[in-house]
């Protein structure tokens, strides 16, 4: 149960995009298209699954007993953009169909600041590490989610008129807003 | 290019935040009031100045092949010594702040300036550059969070100007930075696009 408020708390609640603000440069970048938003949405449950835990374990395993924990924010950084580096060449070796799927977007997580937000959130909201796993997967799912919906959303906006000076970012920032809207609809669920 | 030219550039023709569209997560995340914006801009751009010396510093030893992560330990140092000062000097910003102040790591204005500008000029001109898009940052975040706190508590930098009740909620909480930014690219793209007639 607890679990299970962890999960839908991260996908609709405190939705990673739409309000705690993180991960907005991919939202707004590669959100053009339905099947882009869906690859990396993939990707980045992907590597934030994995990152999540790797961070949960440098922090208590390494970061704690030697009492450095403010190099935290070096030591994220570093792991998850090595992290990044392994997950492309691992999954180039084992399973070709699923990096030519993912491969594009991977380069492009390491400077999303979801991954590390979330590494460095799950320490400060002190979960365990299957807790960890659940929040990091449960924002990832929100993460995807947005992204997707916004997708769909911008690729009807493509096709209509739209004044000359909303076009491209302002008016995606816009209907972003009212995106935002309908999710606080969910506020006090859990 | 000109001194004077380096050192202004950031604020209306490369503005990273209307122009360039860079670092938009704290740009939207810490803006709720003017000076969550202002303090937000003035820790980037000290980071962003002294990251911009140090790499034009050791640009020649950095072989080509590593200089990405050389420079991400260059700027997460200084996001580290900004983080520990901001806690001990102004302990109820950081806490507004929050995670966004170890995030300035992954910013890229700062990453993409180190690259773009620091990695190909010298100390003088990099730390110019520095200061110039740190102003422009600096004076967007805080301009977005003036209208924000205005809209939505009738106050601007804690001055009340009308009655709070009046104001619209919204502008303060999640969906508001975003429309509140739009809005505000949509006249700065009319203003530009007045003045290069």
């Amino acid at each position: 149960m607890e679990y299970l408020l962890i999960i839908i708390g991260a996908i609709f609640v405190n939705n990673v995009v739409l309000s705690q603000f993180l991960g907005i440069c991919p939202f707004l970048g590669v959100s053009s298209k339905v099947e882009t938003a869906a690859g990396m949405g993939a990707a980045v449950t992907f590597v934030m699954a994995i990152s999540s835990i790797v961070a949960y374990l440098v922090q208590y395993y390494i970061l704690v007993p030697l009492g450095i924990e403010f190099m935290q924010t070096i030591v994220f950084i570093l792991v998850i953009a090595s992290l990044v580096q392994m997950v492309e060449i691992v999954l180039k070796k084992l399973s070709p169909s699923l990096y030519q799927a993912l491969g594009i977007f991977l380069p492009l997580i390491t400077t999303n600041c979801a991954v590390l937000g979330v590494a460095l959130l799950l320490v400060q909201k002190e979960f365990n590490l299957l807790e960890s796993f659940v929040y990091a997967v449960g924002t990832a799912i929100g993460f995807a989610l947005a992204l997707i919906i916004f997708a769909g959303i911008r690729e009807r906006l493509a096709i209509n008129g739209v004044p000359k000076s909303f076009k491209g970012v302002p008016i995606a920032l816009v209907t972003a807003g009212i995106l935002a809207m309908a999710f606080m609809g969910f506020s006090g669920l859990v | 290019m000109s001194k004077l030219s380096i050192l202004t550039k950031g604020i209306i023709k490369e503005n990273p935040t209307f122009v360039l569209i860079l670092g938009m997560c704290p740009t939207l995340g810490t803006t709720t009031s003017a000076v969550n914006g202002l303090g937000m801009g003035v820790a980037t751009m000290f980071v962003l100045i002294m990251s911009n010396i140090v790499i034009s510093l050791i640009k020649n030893l950095v072989p080509g092949k590593v200089r990405i992560p050389a420079f991400i330990v260059v700027i997460a140092s200084f996001v580290t010594v900004i983080e520990l000062l901001m806690k001990a000097y102004v302990p109820s910003l950081y806490e507004t702040l929050g995670v966004f102040i170890p995030l300035i790591v992954v910013n890229c204005i700062i990453l993409g300036r180190a690259e773009a500008f620091a990695s190909k000029n010298g100390v003088l001109d990099s730390a110019l550059d520095g200061v110039g898009i740190g102003l422009g940052f600096t004076l967007s975040l805080t301009l977005l969070g003036a209208v924000r706190e205005l809209l939505g508590t009738g106050a601007i930098f804690g001055q009340q100007l009308f009655n709070a009740d009046n104001g619209i909620l919204i502008f303060v909480l999640a969906p508001g930075a975003f429309i509140a930014l739009g809005y505000l690219m949509v006249i700065f793209n009319k203003l530009t696009a007045k003045l290069n007639k």
